[in-house]
C-alpha cells in the first residue's frame, strides 16, 4: 500500500500507517516529524521526500528504510526493530536508543549516539557508513557504535571530541585515529582478531543493504573505544 | 481547539531559512514563505519575520527606515525628530493585506531617508555611525516608536504570527530581493510582541537566530560601553550588535567576526597547523572574550551584497545547506530546503563554529 503523505500532518500519517498494518510505502513526505513513532512490527518504506525529526522514536519493533537523507534524533530512545537509512543524518542519531539497529549508509551528524545504554540482551548497534561529526558517542553507556568512514573526503573519520563522558559501550573506527583526540577516561586501541569477528558481522550487514565489499571494507586498521575503567570520572568537575 | 497559552505545551524550537542568488538574479518572497511551512511546528505563533535584500533598487541610496507607531501622535513626533538629521524622500505606511490570522497590528510606516550633510560635518561622524546612533536614540528615548529596519536597499518585516502568515500580511510576494532570510519565532524568555520578533537589525545588518545564549548578560556589558543599548532582552539582539561591531567598526571580515562569537576550544586552536591560522585564533579570542557567545545559537546574517551562516561551537541547534544552479539555500531542516527547491543537491551541514559566507557576484547587486 502507498501512502501519499502531501498535505498530511504527522499524527494522520501515523494514523494511516497504523491502518495499512504497518506495511506500506509513504511518499511525499515533507519534514513530519515522529513518523513510526513507537511502531512495533511491519515494514514501512519511505520512498520520497524527507521525513522530519524525530524518525522511529521509540521504535520497539519491524523495519524503517528511508530512501533518501533524515534529519535530526533518527531513533530516538528506540528499543528494537531496525532503522536503515540510504543517504545521510542529521545530528544526535540514535539518541539514548537501547536496543535495536540503525543503519546508515552516509554520514552522520553530531552526537550520534549520544546516551546509547545496553541491558542484558538489549544492545543497540548503530553503523554509519560514511563519517561522523563532532561528540560521537557522547555519554555512551552501552551497545556499539561503529564507524566506516566510506565517504571520499579529506575530512576525518570523525570530528573533535569523540567519546566525552562515555562509561560504557564500545565504539568502533575504520582507522588508525592517529589524528583523533580522546579524553583520558577512555582507552583507543588498534583492533584485535577477536574484534574483527565481532566487526566482520557489522560490516556483512551493511554491504548486504547498501552495496560494497565486506573483504575491502574489513582490509583497513580499526580502532576499538571503549571506557577506561582505572581512570573513571571522579572529581572530573568539582573537588568535593 | 484551540488551547489558550498555558494549557498546552509545545515541544519546538524556533527556524530559520535563508535563499540567495550568487548572481544576484532578485526573487519574490514566495520561495522562503514555502520554507517555512514545514517547519510550522518549530514556531508557535509568538513572532515571524523576513529580511530581504536588494528589494528597493529605486531608492538605494536612501536609508530605509522601517518603523512601529504605537499612535498618529507618536509618528509625527518621531518624523519631526527625523528632519532634524535626514532629508527625508519618502514617507509612507508600509503596504499590509488584512488577514484573520495577524492582529491588533500597530502603525506601521517607512521613510527613506538621506542624513543631512551639514549635521555630520557638525558633528564630525560618518553616515552609518549617524544613522546607527539615531536608531539607538529613536528605539531607548522615544516611548511608542521603534525602528525595526535602518538599512540601504534592504528591508524586515515582522510581526506576531506564524511566520507564513507574516509573509501575507506584509504582500512579500510583490518584493524582489537577490537574498530572502526567515525566522519562526517560539520565544522562550520574553512575552513576544512585534518589535522582539526576528530578524533584528541596524543598519544593513540583519540577524535570524534559532537558540537561547547563555552569554547575554557578559556580552550585552560589553556592547553598552560602546554605545550600543539592548531595549528587548532578547539575546537575538546583542548577536546583532556584536556583529555590527566587529565587521563595521573594527573591520573585521565575517569570518573573523564568527572566530570571535564562536571561538574553538583552546584545545581545539592547540591542535592547529597552521601556524598563522593558530596564531590569529588565539588573538582574536584574547582580544575579544567577553563577545564569546556561549549556549546554543544558528544564526544567518544578512548584509549588503551577502550572508553568513554560523552555529555555535558546540553545534546545540541544526543547520542544513543546499545548492542549486546559482541559488545557495541555508534552514533549520533539510525539509525546508526541499520545500524551496526539490532538487537541491550539495545538502552539507557546517560545523559548530564553522561560518558558511556567500556572497553575490560584485557589481551584481
Amino acid at each position: 500500500m502507498i501512502i501519499d503523505t502531501q498535505n498530511l500532518d504527522h499524527r494522520a500519517i501515523n494514523e494511516a500507517i497504523r491502518k495499512a498494518g504497518n506495511d506500506c510505502e509513504i511518499t511525499g513526505c515533507l519534514g513530519q516529524r515522529f513518523l513510526c513513532a513507537g511502531m512495533t512490527g511491519g515494514n514501512v518504506t519511505i520512498s520520497g521526500g524527507i521525513p522530519g525529526n524525530a524518525l522511529g522514536a521509540y521504535l520497539n519493533g519491524g523495519t524503517v528504510t528511508v530512501r533518501s537523507n533524515a534529519q535530526d534524533a533518527v531513533g530516538d530512545t528506540m528499543n528494537a526493530g531496525e532503522i536503515v537509512i540510504h543517504g545521510n543524518v542529521g545530528d544526535a542519531v540514535g539518541y539514548a536508543m537501547r536496543g535495536g539497529k540503525i543503519y546508515v549508509q552516509g554520514d552522520a551528524g553530531y552526537r550520534a549516539g549520544i546516551h546509547m545504554k545496553a541491558y542484558r540482551e538489549k544492545i543497540p548497534v548503530l553503523v554509519i557508513g560514511g563519517k561522523a561529526g563532532s561528540f560521537l558517542g557522547e555519554y555512551q553507556a552501552g551497545g556499539v557504535i561503529v564507524v566506516l568512514g566510506l565517504t571520499e573526503n579529506d575530512r576525518r573519520i570523525v570530528g573533535n571530541f569523540p567519546g566525552t563522558g562515555m562509561h560504557g559501550g564500545k565504539m568502533i573506527l575504520r582507522s588508525e585515529c592517529r589524528d583523533v583526540v580522546f579524553p583520558g577516561q577512555v582507552t583507543a586501541r588498534a583492533a584485535t582478531p577477536e574484534d574483527f569477528k565481532e566487526i566482520e558481522t557489522y560490516v556483512s550487514e551493511y554491504c548486504a543493504l547498501f552495496g560494497g565489499s565486506t573483504k575491502e571494507i574489513l582490509d583497513s586498521p580499526f580502532t576499538v573505544v571503549t571506557p577506561d575503567s582505572k581512570n573513571p570520572y571522579r572529581q572530573l568537575y568539582v573537588a568535593n | 481547539m484551540n488551547m489558550r497559552e498555558g494549557e498546552v505545551r509545545i515541544p519546538s524550537g524556533c527556524a530559520i531559512a535563508a535563499v540567495i542568488s550568487k548572481e544576484g538574479k532578485r526573487m519574490t518572497a514566495e520561495k522562503i514563505m514555502d520554507a517555512m511551512k514545514p517547519m510550522h511546528d518549530r514556531s508557535n505563533g509568538l513572532g515571524g519575520g523576513f529580511a530581504g535584500y536588494g528589494i528597493y533598487p529605486e531608492y538605494r541610496d536612501f536609508y530605509a527606515f522601517h518603523l512601529f507607531f504605537d499612535s498618529r501622535d507618536t509618528r509625527k513626533r518621531c518624523e519631526a525628530f527625523l528632519k532634524e538629521g535626514f532629508e527625508i524622500v519618502r514617507g509612507e505606511t508600509i503596504p499590509t493585506r488584512k488577514i484573520p490570522a495577524i492582529t491588533d497590528e500597530p502603525i506601521i510606516w517607512r521613510y527613506f531617508v538621506s542624513p543631512l550633510r551639514s549635521v555630520l560635518a557638525d558633528l564630525q561622524l560618518d553616515e552609518k555611525e549617524f544613522v546607527a546612533r539615531t536608531v539607538m536614540k529613536i528605539n531607548t528615548e522615544m516611548k511608542g516608536a521603534y525602528v525595526f529596519s535602518s538599512g540601504k536597499n534592504m528591508g524586515t518585516f515582522k510581526a506576531v504570527g506564524y511566520t507564513e502568515d507574516v509573509g501575507v500580511f506584509y504582500r512579500l510576494d510583490e518584493y524582489e530581493g537577490y537574498s530572502w532570510t526567515a525566522h519562526g519565532r517560539y520565544p522562550t524568555n520574553t512575552p513576544g510582541w512585534w518589535g522582539g520578533a526576528h530578524p533584528f537589525t541596524l543598519l544593513d545588518y540583519s540577524v535570524v537566530h534559532n537558540g537561547e545564549i547563555s552569554s547575554y548578560d557578559a556580552n550585552r556589558r560589553f556592547m553598552e560601553m560602546f554605545g550600543y543599548k539592548c531595549t528587548l532582552q532578547t539575546d537575538t539582539e546583542v548577536i546583532t550588535y556584536i556583529l555590527d561591531y566587529l565587521i563595521r567598526r573594527q573591520g573585521l571580515t565575517p569570518t573573523e567576526a564568527a572566530n570571535v562569537i564562536a571561538a574553538p576550544f583552546w584545545t581545539t586552536i592547540d591542535g592547529k597547523r597552521d601556524a598563522y591560522e593558530k596564531a590569529k585564533l588565539q588573538y582574536l579570542r584574547t582580544v575579544f572574550p567577553s563577545l564569546l557567545v556561549t549556549g546554543p545559537f544558528s544564526i544567518v546574517l544578512g548584509f549588503d551584497g551577502g550572508l553568513m551562516a554560523l552555529n555555535d561551537r558546540l553545534k546545540l541547534r541544526s543547520m542544513v545547506v543546499g545548492e542549486l544552479d546559482d541559488k545557495v539555500f541555508i534552514a533549520s531542516e533539510e525539509a525546508a530546503i526541499r520545500a524551496m527547491e526539490p532538487n537541491a543537491g550539495k545538502i552539507w551541514s557546517p560545523a559548530g563554529g564553522e561560518p558558511v559566507i556567500v556572497a553575490v557576484k560584485e557589481g551584481a547587486y
